[in-house]
């Protein structure tokens, strides 16, 4: 990167550092501005800071770590005056991203991605790109991370509290988590997915595991049959497996039993165990069975020594994928199940459609935490797996 | 086995160079010809395959296949018309409809016949409400006769007992009923020790009576059955009231029966067959419409037939806003037509969500494409972190995003824009539901996006570059058209996944925002119309599997990857 940079001429301070940083500290200032009811007043100081920061940081401050350090000190400080401590909060997070885009811009860094030959407009067209790109990260993730905050609100809203913005510790509280650790239902809940997922994992996983071995053997008959069969489960819109496993099931007395639920969920959880199990045996050398059934070993044997170590990683991700599957699923146990069934799922999403509390947001933020757990597994068994089948991650 | 089989194939292989082997067929070690050796372990083989196969297949036919074909059959399954009314739905068969006039008295006491035992089983309400949905008013109309039926047909029992008063004793029918075995067997039972004594002997008719008395018998062995379900005997129970109705039919149709009836009531039965042409009673048509006029309406008598054979395409007809009457298929009244309009939303809001998918999903997969392996691996999990949450805290985030006191609309009164008052509608709308599920489902975008895009070499673009072409020449006819597999991909399989979606739509859509699947929902757990509920399943799927077939054919199924 500093080779293009020393390649271009810096660009001019007060012909474009100065201008462009004034619009963003004026775009922050209209922002500050109208939520303090002064929007033209918000704007000129905006504009303002924003001109006297990118000169003062590139003339007086070389070293970035220090010159963002100072704008955002002092920008903060503005903030703490002009709106006490939610200010300064805004106040800190606008100098460091305004003292980011200073030296951004200053060091001709914003056009480290594109070819030293393109032009204004390319430039600008890039780093466009790269803000929509932002944005829509942003989109993707944002949801999921304003729950978590939320869920530490001390009052029973769904939205930030005035005290929360203001960073008062008595805003925040942990009685939602204690809510849902003591109140009955959720408890109830919790107990019931605990003991549905892993017994609907454990007989897809094993099921499944034959199978996708079965499968992956050279001649099948009616291979591509027997696969739309097993993978159907994944293709039909849930509400119709719901809806057939409700008539089926309370035809043969299984509707509204646990066995009833296991046995749905496990039948969800089944192609995506067929899936990588199948993903995994493809890369698999046949020739090992070979020699270890060379070498004296039975079927059985070879199974376990050669064949299970090697595509274990498929079989476990496939298990965790059969696990979420069966852990969120709430459609076909709202059908198949009945109220000594309720999942956490079901739970939420009776909790969500009556309104009753934010101790949803607490389970929620706990499922999040469970999930960034069982990806991080996911892709650590996917690159040993790779690693293991010779292949470079990726 | 396989390897066994290679192994003894494989000293055949030396053989082959032998020159007086080169005439016989090939010989495995063992001696037997080489090609059925082969056949055999291929066999084998395939066997294995299949038996590590057979218990998922068995455990998936079971648990999934099984109850989707349940629901299919579901749709067009409509036995209990016939099941419940039977006499009747044979009645009205000759009856015509294009006539406008209710059916004669015979259908009247078909009626009558099967509704006093549909009532005595308490069948007659599920009927109602199955043949309400058809047209609106049985349901009430059933309930209403059922509350009237057993007194039908007490002025029959009147004039009998006129002619002789033993008609009005239980043992008296008994006797001219039951095949004697059965007489005797439950003159055992009843006089056995109540405490320890087996079950009731089942009832049996006399021989000859069926034929003798066609309409009585059969209603009289229902009436049995009944008493004897209840744990009671038929021999002390007292007859229902239109078992003398049915009595005098058969009584006046065919007066010489009572010669043919052997047994100590043959005069009994002789003096009633001479009494009855003179009773005078009412018809049953009258007591029906005294009960209710609606009886008299052709319209009933109509769905009754339309709706008499044991598979219909009835709910079919009414999932398209169609319905089927006497008069055949006609539109459905205007303020009932909702479910042509709920499968255009659900097509036209699956469509939108599928475009913004494509139009947020195609810019993350292109940068994650051209970005070094390395930062894209770190954004990559990005786009799985929602992919992995649960769908159930992802749309509890939007509802505390979108609400009318959540998130967006306290940013943008703080920020001044929207006025405290007027705060947006943002959820339970149409928006709403768009805007969760393109959050929830532009993983299964981007990431066949991204899985196409990775294969496609940088250097065609570049290549176009140095030809002269702009930058958008270059995306435009270069780098796009390369990236189309890609897009239908994504686009099929968000497609797929939207139009079935409940969850989200049940949540944030409100009334405006719901799709056809909450309306199947609605119809398994609210309205118990399980029958029209298939229908629309059976609608969604046939949708659903012509996409998937579509989506086999453009990607593959075997290219189906989790990322």
């Amino acid at each position: 990167m500093t080779v293009f940079v020393s390649e271009h001429p810096l660009p001019s301070l007060t012909g474009f550092v100065m201008p462009l940083t004034a619009a963003l500290g004026g775009f922050f200032g209209l922002l500050a501005g109208s939520a303090g009811g002064s929007t033209l007043l918000g704007i000129v100081a905006g504009l303002a800071i924003g001109a006297a920061m990118a000169f003062a940081l590139i003339r007086l401050a070389p070293d970035r770590r220090i010159g963002r350090t100072a704008a955002a000190a002092a920008l903060g400080l503005v903030g703490l005056v002009a709106g006490g401590i939610t200010g300064m909060v805004a106040g800190v997070a606008g100098g460091l991203v305004l003292g980011w885009f200073v030296y951004w811009l200053g060091s001709g860094r914003y056009r480290a991605g594109v070819p030293v030959y393109a032009t204004g407009p390319q430039v600008l067209w890039h780093n466009t790109f790269l803000f929509i790109c932002g944005a829509i990260f942003f989109f993707l993730i944002a949801p999921i991370l304003t729950v978590i905050p939320l869920s530490f609100n001390a009052e029973d809203f769904f939205t930030f509290t005035p005290a929360m913005l203001a960073f008062d510790p008595e805003g925040y509280s942990l009685k939602h988590y204690r809510d849902f650790l003591t109140n009955p239902d959720w408890q109830q809940a919790l107990r019931n997915s605990v003991q549905i997922a892993p017994a609907a994992t454990i007989l897809s996983v094993s099921l499944g595991t034959l199978a996708a071995i079965g499968l992956s053997q050279s001649h099948v008959p009616f291979r591509r049959a027997i696969m739309a069969i097993l993978i159907s489960p994944m293709i039909v819109p849930l509400i119709i497996s719901a809806a057939g496993m409700y008539f089926f099931y309370s035809r043969i007395g299984l509707q509204g039993t646990y066995a009833g639920v296991v046995l749905a969920h496990a039948a969800l959880g089944i192609p995506f165990v067929i899936i990588t199990v199948t993903a995994t045996l493809v890369g698999f050398d046949k020739s090992l069975t070979r020699a270890s059934a060379s070498l004296g070993a039975g079927p059985v044997r070879t199974f376990f020594k050669i064949q299970m170590p090697l595509i274990l990683p498929g079989v476990i991700s496939g298990g965790l994928f059969a696990f979420i599957t069966s852990f969120d699923e709430v459609v076909v146990v709202l059908f198949v199940g009945s109220a000594n069934q309720q999942t956490l799922p079901w739970q939420m999403f009776t909790g969500l459609r009556e309104q009753i509390s934010p101790t949803i947001l607490a389970v929620a933020t706990i499922l999040v935490v469970i999930s960034i757990a069982l990806l991080t597994t996911v892709e650590l068994l996917r690159r040993r797996s790779e690693r293991l089948r010779g292949m470079t991650p990726g | 086995m396989t390897d066994a089989a290679l192994d003894s194939a494989g000293p055949s292989q030396g053989r082959k160079s032998d020159p007086a082997e080169t005439t016989g067929p090939m010989l495995a070690a063992d001696g037997t010809p080489l090609k059925r050796s082969l056949a055999r372990a291929l066999r084998r083989q395939k066997l294995r395959a299949l038996a590590l196969i057979a218990p998922l297949l068995i455990f998936i036919l079971v648990t999934f296949i099984a109850p989707i074909a349940d629901m299919l059959f579901r749709s067009v399954e409509n036995q209990i018309v016939a099941e419940t009314l039977p006499r009747t739905v044979q009645a009205v068969e000759a009856w015509d409809y294009e006539s406008g006039e209710a059916p004669a008295e015979e259908a009247y006491r078909a009626l009558l016949f099967d509704m006093v035992v549909a009532v005595e089983r308490k069948l007659h309400t599920r009927l109602g409400t199955r043949l309400n949905y058809e047209t609106t008013g049985i349901s009430s109309l059933f309930r209403k006769t059922g509350r009237g039926v057993d007194d039908i047909g007490e002025d029959h029992m009147d004039a009998f007992a006129a002619v002789d008063a033993r008609w009005e004793d239980p043992a008296v029918w008994a006797g001219l009923m039951g095949a004697p075995d059965w007489l005797a067997a439950q003159a055992d039972w009843a006089a056995a020790d109540p405490a320890n004594r087996g079950p009731e002997p089942a009832f049996a008719l006399a021989p000859g009576i069926a034929d003798a008395l066609p309409a009585t018998a059969p209603l009289y062995a229902d009436f049995a059955a009944f008493v004897q379900s209840e744990n009671d005997s038929p021999v002390e129970e007292d007859p229902w009231a239109p078992l003398y109705v049915a009595l005098h039919t058969d009584l006046v149709a065919d007066p010489e029966a009572a010669a043919r009836l052997a047994g100590s009531n043959a005069d009994l039965v002789t003096a009633a067959a001479a009494a009855a042409p003179g009773f005078e009673v009412d018809s049953v048509k009258a007591a029906f419409l005294d009960i209710d006029e609606d009886w008299g309406d052709a319209e009933v008598w109509g769905t009754i037939k339309a709706f008499a054979p044991a598979y219909t395409p009835g709910y079919f007809l009414s999932a398209v806003d169609l319905q089927k009457t006497p008069a055949g298929v006609t539109q459905q009244p205007e303020n009932q037509q909702i479910y042509i309009m709920l499968f255009e939303r659900t097509l036209f809001m699956s469509l939108m969500i599928m475009g913004s998918c494509i139009l947020l999903g195609y810019p993350i997969a292109y940068l994650l494409a051209t970005l070094p392996l390395r930062v894209s691996n770190v954004l990559l999990i990005l786009v799985l972190l929602p992919f992995w949450t649960s769908l159930l805290v992802r749309t509890s985030a939007w509802k505390v995003l979108l609400q009318q006191q959540g998130v967006i609309n306290d940013i943008l009164v703080w920020l001044g824009l929207v006025n405290d008052a007027e705060r947006l509608v943002m959820i339970n709308n149409q928006f709403g539901t768009i805007v969760a599920m393109t959050h929830i489902l532009l993983p299964f975008m981007i990431l066949p996006l991204y899985s196409v895009m990775k294969t496609i070499p940088p250097t065609y673009v570049r290549a176009a570059k140095s030809l002269g072409a702009t930058n958008w020449t270059a995306f435009w006819r270069v780098y796009f058209p390369q990236s189309v597999p890609g897009i239908g991909a994504g686009c099929i399989l968000v497609f797929i996944l939207a139009i079935g979606y409940y969850i989200t739509p049940e949540l944030v859509g409100g009334t405006t925002g719901t799709f056809i699947s909450n309306r199947i929902a609605y119809h398994i757990s609210s309205s118990l119309n399980w029958g029209l509920a298939a229908a629309l399943g059976t609608i969604l799927l046939a949708v659903v599997l012509l996409l998937y077939w579509l989506y086999d054919r453009i990607v593959g199924i075997d290219n189906v990857s989790l990322g």
